[in-house]
This record gives C-alpha cells, sequence and structure tokens, in this order.
C-alpha cells in the first residue's frame, strides 16, 4: 500500500519490547487553584488499548489533553509525561509540534467540528503529512487515500474532493481517525469518539481502533464514560474519579472479584437491568394512537423543470400508547424517529394519515384541537444545555406550557404548582428563583421534565432524553422516570438509538427504519427474539458489558 | 485575567469619552458659553484664550460653542438613524428568521438591493433628492442602518431557533412570533447593543461626511462637517480651526468604538 511509505514513527527509534509507549508519572494539574489531575500515573505498551473510565468533570479528557501539553491556559503541571522515553513535559512549542500528529494522533467526540468544513477531506488528511514531512502534494495525497482505504473508506465509497458535511457521522469520525493515523503515530488517543454516533457506526469505529492496535503494534486511549464500550475493546482499564485515577484493572477482571466503589457503581450504573415485566396495558384505553402517518419533506430541486419527488421520513407509521404504558421508539439516526415525534407533537403538518390523543381525532387545524393536544402531550428534550432559555428563572421556564391553557393559572398557583413539580423531580422549590446555567447536566434534565409534568399530561415524549447524560446520571434519571410513571400513572414514548436503555425502561418497543416501523411487540420479546433483520443487527452492534461484541 | 481587565479599561474609557459627548450634546440643548451663532467680526481668527476656550472662527463665532452645538447635531442625528435602523431592521429581522421561506427571500434580497448601492453615494442621493437638511440626513442614514440590525437579528435569530428551547415553548403552543419576542430577542440584545453601537459612530462618521458636502444640517445650525469644510480654505491662516471639529469626530467615534469592544466579551461569556 502506498501510504507504506511512510515510516512507523520515524524519528524515535523503535522502543524495546515491553517498554511502555507512554508512561505518566505523578501528574498533576491545577487550573484556576482547583486540582484537577491528582497524582495520575499511567503507562500503556505497544498494541494496547487502554480505557479511561470516569463520570464527566472526573479529569479523563484532562490526562488527554495533558498528554497533548495542550491544557488550557494558567494550568499548572507537574509530573512527567514521556513518550517512548522522550519527556514531553517541559518540551518547548516548537518542539511539541513535532510531536503532536507525527507521533501522538488525537480523535475528538464531535466528528462535525473536528473537521474543516470548507476543506475537501484529501487535503485534510494530507494536510497532516505535509505538516510533518517533505513529501509533494503527490505523495501526500497517495497517503491521505492510504489512510482512508485503511479507514474503510475506499476511493469508491468517498472520494478525496468529497466535504466532510456530505458524510454520515460515522464516516466523518473516520476521515477524524484517518488524520490522526496518517503517520502512523505510535499513540492515538480518542475522546468519546463513539459519544456521538449511534450503534453500527460505534461498533465500526471501535473494531477500527482493534485493529489499530493490534495489527501496527500501537498504543491507544479510549476515553469514555461508558463502560460498556470501555469494556469491550480495551485490554486494561484505569477508573478516574475527581482527577485520581482510583482503581487501575485489566478488562478481564472486570465481571470477577471486587473492585472500587466507585468502579462498582460506574459498573452497576452501565448494567442497567432490563425493566421487570409490568402488567399488560394493552387492554386499557390508548392516550395515543397513530395511524398510516406520513410526514414529507420536499426534495432537493435538480431540474428547473421538473419538480422534485419529495422524502418520505415518515412511511405509514402506525402505533399506539396506552394509559400508564412506556413505549421505546428505537431506529439509527436518520431513521425518521424525529420527524415522526415533531408530527406526533403537531410542530410539522402530516401529509396523511391520523392522531388520536385520548380518542379524539386532532387536527392542527382547529385551535381547540390543538390546545387539548398541547396539554396532552409534553417532551423533555435531547440537550440538558440548549433546552432552556438562559434568561429566564427555573419557576417561568417550569410555567411555560401554562400558554397552553386557554385560562393559565394566577401567580400564586402557579408558583405552587411550580414548586410541586420541583419536588416530584427531586429539586427543591427554592431552585425556581435559580437560572439554568447554575444546574449540572442531570439537574438541568430535571428541570425539564419538571416542564413536561406540570400540565399534567397523560402523555411525556422523550427524544434522547438520557443521550446526553454521563452513566451515573443517567441511571438516575432512569430511576427517576420509573417512578414517576408508576406514582403519576403516565404514558411515556420514549424515542432512543440506546437500546440498552429502552430495554431498561420500556414494556413495548417499536422498531424504526427507513421510515417505516420494521418490527414491534413486548421489550422481552424484540429483544430476546428479534424477526426483523435490522433489529438483529441493531441488538448485535449494542455493546453490553460480559457479552460478546465486535 | 490582565488581558480581560485590560479591555475592562478600555470599555470605560470608551463609555467616558461617550457619555461625556452625549452629556456635552445635552447639555448645548439649554446652554452653551456663547451663542453658537453671534457673529463678531472683530473677535475674529482668536486663539484660545480665557474669553474663548477654543478661540474664534473667522465670523468670530466661538468655537467651543459652536462644537457643543455640533454635538447636539452629530449625536441627534446618529442617535435618531440607528433608532430608525433598529426600529425597522429588528423586526424584519425577526420575521426573516421566524418564518423562513418567501418571507425570507424578500426581505434578505431587500436588503441586498440597498447593501448593493455604496451608502454614502446613496445617502447624498438622497439628500440631494429630498433637499439637504438634518431631518433628511437621518432618513439617508437611517435607511442604511435597517439592512445592517436585519442581517445580524436574522443570523443570531437563527441560530437561536436551533435551540432547544424554540421547541419547548412551541410545544408550549406558543406562536412563532411570540418566541420572536419572548426568547429570541432578549437573547439578542448584547449583539444589538455592540452593532448599535458600531451604527452609533459610522453615523457620526456619515453625518460629519454629509454636512462637510453641504447636504446635512442647514446654516445657522453649527455642524462638525461644516466646520471642517469651513476651516479648509483656513488652515493656512488657522489650523487649529479644523483640528477641533476633527478631534470631536475622532473622540467620539473612538469611545463608541471602545464601548463596542468592550461588550463583546461579555456577550461570549453565557455560553
Amino acid at each position: 500500500m502506498s501510504a507504506d511509505a511512510i515510516p512507523p514513527s520515524a524519528a524515535i527509534p523503535p522502543s524495546a519490547a515491553g517498554t511502555p509507549i507512554l508512561s505518566i508519572e505523578s501528574l498533576c494539574v491545577t487550573l484556576q487553584s482547583a486540582r484537577v489531575l491528582d497524582q495520575v500515573s499511567l503507562s500503556v505498551s505497544p498494541g494496547e488499548i487502554l480505557g479511561l473510565v470516569g463520570a464527566s468533570g472526573s479529569g479523563k479528557s484532562m490526562t488527554a489533553l495533558s498528554i497533548m501539553q495542550l491544557l488550557p491556559a494558567g494550568a499548572r503541571t507537574s509530573g512527567a509525561v514521556r513518550l517512548q522515553g522522550r519527556l514531553l513535559t517541559g518540551m518547548s512549542e516548537p518542539e511539541l509540534r513535532g510531536v503532536r500528529g507525527r507521533h501522538i494522533g488525537m480523535v475528538f467526540q464531535e466528528p462535525m467540528t473536528a473537521l474543516n468544513p470548507l476543506m475537501r477531506i484529501g487535503d485534510q488528511v494530507a494536510e497532516t503529512v505535509k505538516l510533518h514531512l517533505p513529501v509533494s502534494a503527490a505523495q501526500a495525497a497517495e497517503a491521505a487515500r492510504g489512510a482512508l482505504d485503511r479507514v474503510g473508506l475506499s476511493a469508491a465509497d468517498v472520494a478525496l474532493d468529497r466535504y466532510s458535511y456530505e458524510l454520515s457521522g460515522g464516516q466523518r469520525q473516520r476521515v477524524a481517525i484517518a488524520m490522526a493515523t496518517v503517520l502512523r503515530p505510535s499513540l492515538l488517543i480518542a475522546d468519546e469518539p463513539t459519544t456521538a454516533l449511534d450503534a453500527r457506526a460505534q461498533a465500526q469505529i471501535l473494531r477500527l481502533l482493534q485493529e489499530f492496535a493490534r495489527s501496527h503494534a500501537q498504543a491507544v486511549i479510549l476515553v469514555s464514560h461508558d463502560l460498556a464500550v470501555i469494556s469491550q475493546v480495551t485490554d486494561r482499564i484505569a477508573v478516574m474519579e475527581g482527577g485520581k485515577i482510583v482503581e487501575q484493572l485489566s478488562s478481564r477482571d472486570l465481571m470477577r472479584g471486587v473492585h472500587h466503589p466507585y468502579t462498582e457503581a460506574l459498573l452497576a450504573a452501565a448494567r442497567l437491568a432490563p425493566k421487570r415485566a409490568s402488567p399488560d396495558r394493552r387492554d386499557s384505553a390508548p392516550v395515543l394512537e397513530v395511524r398510516g402517518l406520513v410526514r414529507e419533506y420536499p426534495g432537493r430541486r435538480r431540474s428547473l423543470w421538473r419538480r422534485p419527488p419529495p422524502f418520505r421520513a415518515v412511511d405509514g407509521v402506525s402505533l399506539t400508547v396506552h394509559a400508564g404504558e412506556t413505549i421505546g421508539l428505537v431506529g439509527e439516526s436518520g431513521s425518521g424517529k424525529s420527524s415522526l415525534l415533531r408530527t406526533i407533537l403537531a410542530l410539522d403538518q402530516p401529509q396523511s394519515g391520523e392522531i388520536r390523543v385520548l380518542g379524539e381525532r386532532f387536527s392542527m387545524a382547529s385551535r381547540g384541537s390543538l390546545s387539548r393536544l398541547r396539554r396532552s402531550i409534553q417532551v423533555v428534550l435531547q440537550d440538558p444545555y440548549g433546552s432552556f432559555d438562559p434568561l429566564w428563572p427555573v419557576e417561568r421556564l417550569v410555567a411555560e406550557p401554562y400558554h397552553a391553557l386557554d385560562v393559565p393559572p394566577g401567580a400564586a398557583e402557579r408558583r405552587v404548582n411550580v414548586a410541586t413539580a420541583l419536588e416530584q423531580v427531586g429539586l427543591s422549590p427554592a431552585d425556581a428563583r435559580r437560572y439554568p446555567h447554575e444546574f449540572s447536566g442531570g439537574q438541568r434534565q430535571r428541570i425539564a421534565i419538571a416542564r413536561a409534568l406540570i400540565l399534567k399530561p397523560s402523555v411525556i415524549a422523550f427524544d434522547e432524553a438520557v443521550s446526553a447524560l454521563d452513566v451515573l446520571v443517567r441511571a438516575q434519571i432512569l430511576e427517576l422516570l420509573a417512578e414517576l410513571a408508576q406514582r403519576l400513572r403516565l404514558a411515556y414514548l420514549f424515542v432512543s438509538h440506546d437500546l440498552n436503555v429502552v430495554e431498561s425502561i420500556a414494556d413495548r418497543v417499536y422498531v424504526m427504519q427507513r421510515g417505516r416501523i420494521v418490527e414491534e411487540g413486548p421489550t422481552e420479546t424484540v429483544f430476546g427474539s428479534p424477526q426483523h433483520a435490522y433489529t438483529k443487527e441493531l441488538l448485535a452492534a449494542t455493546p453490553r458489558i460480559g457479552e460478546p461484541y465486535l | 485575567m490582565s488581558r480581560g481587565r485590560a479591555r475592562g479599561v478600555a470599555f470605560t474609557v470608551g463609555a467616558a469619552i461617550t457619555l461625556a459627548f452625549i452629556a456635552v450634546a445635552l447639555l448645548a440643548t439649554f446652554w452653551t458659553p456663547c451663542d453658537p451663532t453671534a457673529i463678531s467680526i472683530v473677535d475674529k481668527l482668536q486663539l484660545p484664550g480665557r474669553h474663548h476656550w477654543f478661540g474664534t472662527d473667522q465670523l468670530g463665532r466661538d468655537t467651543l460653542s459652536l462644537i457643543m452645538a455640533g454635538a447636539r447635531n452629530t449625536v441627534g442625528v446618529a442617535f435618531v438613524s440607528v433608532i430608525i435602523g433598529l426600529s425597522v431592521g429588528v423586526p424584519l429581522g425577526l420575521i426573516a428568521a421566524a418564518r423562513r421561506g418567501l418571507t425570507d427571500e424578500i426581505v434578505m434580497r431587500g436588503n441586498d438591493l440597498i447593501f448593493a448601492f455604496p451608502s454614502l453615494l446613496l445617502a447624498i442621493l438622497i439628500t440631494a433628492v429630498l433637499g439637504p437638511g438634518a431631518v433628511n440626513a437621518i432618513i439617508a442614514i437611517g435607511v442604511f442602518n435597517i439592512p445592517v440590525f436585519a442581517r445580524v437579528v436574522r443570523a443570531g435569530a437563527l441560530t437561536l431557533w436551533t435551540r432547544d428551547y424554540t421547541l419547548a415553548a412551541q410545544v408550549a403552543g406558543k406562536s412563532r412570533a411570540r418566541i420572536s419576542v419572548e426568547h429570541i430577542l432578549p437573547n439578542l440584545a448584547g449583539v444589538l447593543i455592540v452593532q448599535g453601537t458600531i451604527q452609533f459612530s459610522l453615523g457620526v462618521i456619515a453625518e460629519a461626511g454629509l454636512s462637510y458636502v453641504g447636504l446635512g444640517a442647514q446654516p445657522p445650525t453649527p455642524s462638525w462637517g461644516r466646520m471642517l469644510n469651513e476651516a479648509q480654505s483656513l488652515t493656512a491662516l488657522d489650523p487649529l480651526l479644523a483640528l477641533f471639529p476633527g478631534f470631536a469626530v475622532v473622540l467620539l467615534v473612538l469611545g463608541l468604538n471602545l464601548v463596542g469592544d468592550g461588550f463583546r466579551p461579555r456577550q461570549g461569556a453565557d455560553r
């Protein structure tokens, strides 16, 4: 292959077998008088994948950045970071630039923002080569092609002159890996590389990282909050909490023996227990019925004369939610889940089909019908940061759905109701006067749930509502949701690409692919003996602790 | 940190300069040391001194009083033209972002049309057609502020419309117009203040330019632009005559720009 013209990490002699590629000795980092890393010691050997796991704020990303010596301005460091025996701490900036990209590659969480949308992907990959080696443009392009081939993006699939926005999320992340590995660095750091991807793309990326370590004897550090992912692909795991490494263990030992309490907590949170079989509610009254729903978007115009065929995002979907029932809706990104949800929430007008709420056929044309729908269905959205107007206090935010009532309650009653809703989600009534930025991601998601509860709806729709949370917080929110459903007899429509989460909360599941429902049934049946090939594929691509994967 | 503090100092200095000019402009509506229109040929072209702090011009008018009254004229014209730009441009930008589609196209292409003309030339055209004068200068400058604010608001609003809280508000049954007013506009306040100060300073320059070519406020209303024009032929005799109005324009524009810059980091602070 052409890319073999580039020797692996040429400037540094290959380390003798057994000596680690990276070693960190008692690394401490202080940022604005706060200890963010405390006596961190790690080492990674050739061909080894080390998992760095912990909740958000535990210092995982900070460790990754300090290996690259890319800490924020004002950070004070002590301790030593060595790459193949060479001391990185205290190296000058020009020297470091020679190391970054050449000897250490890095892949970040968000593939969209890691790539320059104005540069052809071939040029982006080739840029790394040109920065570090005296090669011609043609040689660099050749190396870029080789790197893209190695990450499974063949010339037929993805030509060098494509742009990042033309690619899917998984493809973009593969381009990012090609950029990071084109020079065969001895160490690859991947910081939450699959968190933004759905199951099948995630499996492909993880397989790629494994290959990178195995076949090129290079070291990989995989940073993630998800122990299910970490346990499946790594050789060794370092667990971080509060800037410290609390435990280091072999991945094989994860399921054996007793661990540090924090490791146990992460383990428990990552192994979501499947929902206990709940009474069949299919004979109770349906609160939401969708029949033959079609939602089309206008297609991209290619000809001046002909109207383009519309794009069918939702193609004849029917589903039913009974009172008190939790329905899971799974599918990959682009399967039409969000379009379906938008139509159900009456944010978009369907082209055909009907929606019944509490038995009443709903029409967007009738104001009365629209306001009854608003009262019956509320929503909790994915992004705990974008879900709230930063200028509004919590009380006003939580009370916003009152707009849907013809006669909104007075100020005193509103205050009481907001306080009740906040208490229901485990917050204090005093929080009503605070602003969203004062809360953590998990607390914000609680506020979002309080906002959904305020109108006492019959159905709450959740759009990837726990996907942005880390595992410990996710477990707490899921527990809260289960408790609220029971106590308030709420029905949920829970949309997610994460099958583990859906299995832990849903009574029944619908599987959606390309705008259609391809399989439906009780959660146990669908997950236990999936019938449709797509469902099987999704399940196979979902990492679970202690089960074979990849 | 030190950079933040430096910005803070710049902002304070800018705000002090700007407020000083506004205070002078307000003061000039009630009081100036001398009557800025009083001609006294015997006192012509005096150097700065005890009676006339900034000296006098070729007609013996007190330069300080002229500068003060000129400030009132310039600040007034620039301010009102910013208000015109805000009150027409902001709703247009909000509507374009909220409705998208054809409305967006019409609004934005209309803006492009105005942007396509060299602004000062068209301002000269407008004042030449409508006749010179402060009111027409306001209209001419104000018209060019409209597309500036419309664009800034539309761009900011489009980003905010992708935030989930606008979706949550829609689920609460709020109309797009209501969401624009309750959620979008308040979150654009910072951007509008920055753009407002920039347009204010551009308005100051534009007003000075228009009255320099004789299309702004008409005599005897004092104006910095015309003072510069009149001083031009007398530069050899009395260079100070050009210095004071010129310096006034530079100082006010500088102050406004410092204020605008100072607002930026705060705007970026809230996520």
